[in-house]
């Protein structure tokens, strides 16, 4: 991997412009998680005119169903969710100062474009690797929606939680340069 | 009639999915061992080395393997000479998922498909009896995740597509699927059968072991064929580039229709979770 950048959240334009598709960053600092049907009481909410239940301006969120934690651990196994389940959510977010999303998978061209827009970056992490990611993560705390259950809004503590930078603010796709170098016809 | 009592399936079915979602079989870290070897890509090899990681975290039992712990899939081959008594199979099974779920620190993750609303305890299972000679029950768990079971389709082709019709759909799925299944992949493929049959075909086929190939040369090594064509797309693990983008494909291949060639693809992450044992 070409860099390895510590950031720390909440996160900064120039924070986020520096980013190249390929770099290896490792978050410290808080990330909220929110998948489908979070995301979907969200976006209901910014349509009543309403606040969303934390302030995502700078903020990441990360597209996570955590498994229940242990007694004694913060949390269970907590690895990236797909995330084109929350395209349709995403570039609003963006619009309202959201900098950052980790997950995994391709993103649509609209959520791309809204990340170059409003300078926002997608991060990768490791699909499947829940329990090497929860050891990052050192607090979670439900902030909303806990009869979702896995689904709720938490609050995470991480340190150098490790992703990879998919999409940059200059509309670069890891996904697609990465297959181009290997791909064998 | 030999009798099985339903507690012993109960706590069978308990034990096989916190098992299976604890300890991944040694023939999918031992294809790791291989790729950490042979991908040319740096970036890929660090990703399935954090894989390989991965499990052995979770082989300690604090973790699961992923948080997706899946929906309960479960294989049963009852003996027709057993009698469970003591009360129901199906009600047995879905309780052994209940305390699985419940005492694993599992993740439940099933729900209602409009309102969303999860059930609370990962049931129902998705159960798949066959009625065998004997008088045992073989009881196999498939904790199977979202991420990759979308990425799966479904195919009525016509049988003039034949067997390079139905490589290029798998392929081109492999493609279309991207990084979204979290590669590498394995991939069951079921050829064959109805439109349901063939679905089940695919998952079956997820059963096998790394490296096991189907036992008819030509359908091995048409499995070998595909394998290598998806391994050339370049996607590699979680899409950063590589050529392991699959472990394996597996085929599963029964008579059809004269007038149909039914083709399924079910995707499995690199988390490739299934345990049996038999009572």
């Amino acid at each position: 991997m070409a860099n390895v950048i510590r950031l720390k959240t909440p996160l900064t334009e120039e924070d986020v412009d520096q980013l190249k598709i390929g770099d290896k960053v490792l978050i410290s600092g808080v990330i909220y998680t929110g998948r489908d049907a979070a995301h979907k009481r969200m976006i209901d909410l910014l349509n009543q005119g309403k606040e969303l239940p934390m302030d995502v301006r700078g903020q990441v969120i990360y597209y996570v169903g955590p498994a229940p934690a242990r007694p004694g651990k913060p949390i269970g196994s907590a690895g990236p969710t797909t995330s084109y389940r929350m395209d349709a959510y995403a570039p609003r977010l963006m619009e309202i100062g959201m900098k950052g999303m980790i997950g995994k998978g391709n993103r649509a061209p609209e959520v791309i474009q809204a990340m170059k827009k409003n300078k926002a970056i997608y991060f990768g992490a490791t699909g499947g690797a829940g329990a090497v990611l929860a050891k990052s993560i050192k607090k979670a705390q439900v902030v909303a929606y806990e009869d979702l259950g896995p689904e709720a809004i938490h609050r995470l503590e991480v340190e150098d939680f490790p992703v990879v930078v998919i999409n940059d603010t200059k509309g670069n796709d890891l996904y697609v340069e990465g297959a181009k170098k290997y791909r064998k016809d | 009639m030999r009798e099985i009592q339903v507690d012993k399936i109960v706590k069978t079915v308990k034990d096989l999915f916190i098992d299976a979602n604890y300890k991944l079989g040694q023939d999918v870290v031992d294809e790791f061992d291989r790729r950490i070897q042979s991908d040319e890509s740096p970036v890929a090899r660090e990703v399935i080395k954090e894989l390989k990681q991965n499990v052995a975290i979770a082989s300690q039992g604090e973790y699961p393997i992923c948080q997706d712990t899946g929906l309960a899939v479960v294989f049963v081959d009852m003996g027709q000479d057993v009698h469970v008594v003591g009360g129901n199979l199906r009600d047995a099974i879905n309780e052994g998922v209940r305390q699985g779920y419940q005492e694993g620190y599992l993740r439940k993750s099933a729900c209602h498909p409009f309102t969303r609303k999860n059930t609370g305890d990962n049931t129902p299972a998705i159960i798949h009896y066959d009625i065998v000679p004997g008088d045992k029950i073989r009881i196999m768990a498939v904790p199977k995740g979202g991420g990759a079971e979308n990425m799966s389709r479904v195919h009525m082709l016509t049988p003039s597509a034949g067997a390079e019709g139905v490589q290029d759909f798998i392929v081109n799925r492999m493609k279309e699927a991207g990084s979204n299944p979290c590669p590498p992949t394995i991939v069951g493929v079921g050829i064959g059968g109805t439109f349901e049959r063939t679905a089940i075909l695919a998952k079956k086929a997820l059963l096998r072991k790394v490296g096991q190939r189907n036992p008819d040369p030509e359908i091995a090594k048409m499995e070998r064929e595909v394998l290598e064509r998806i391994n050339k797309l370049g996607i590699g693990p979680m899409g950063y580039g590589g050529n392991t983008t699959a472990l394996d494909v597996f085929f599963e291949v029964e008579p059809c229709h004269i007038a149909s060639l039914p083709l399924a693809v079910n995707v499995q992450c690199h988390a490739n979770r299934h345990k049996e044992a038999t009572i």
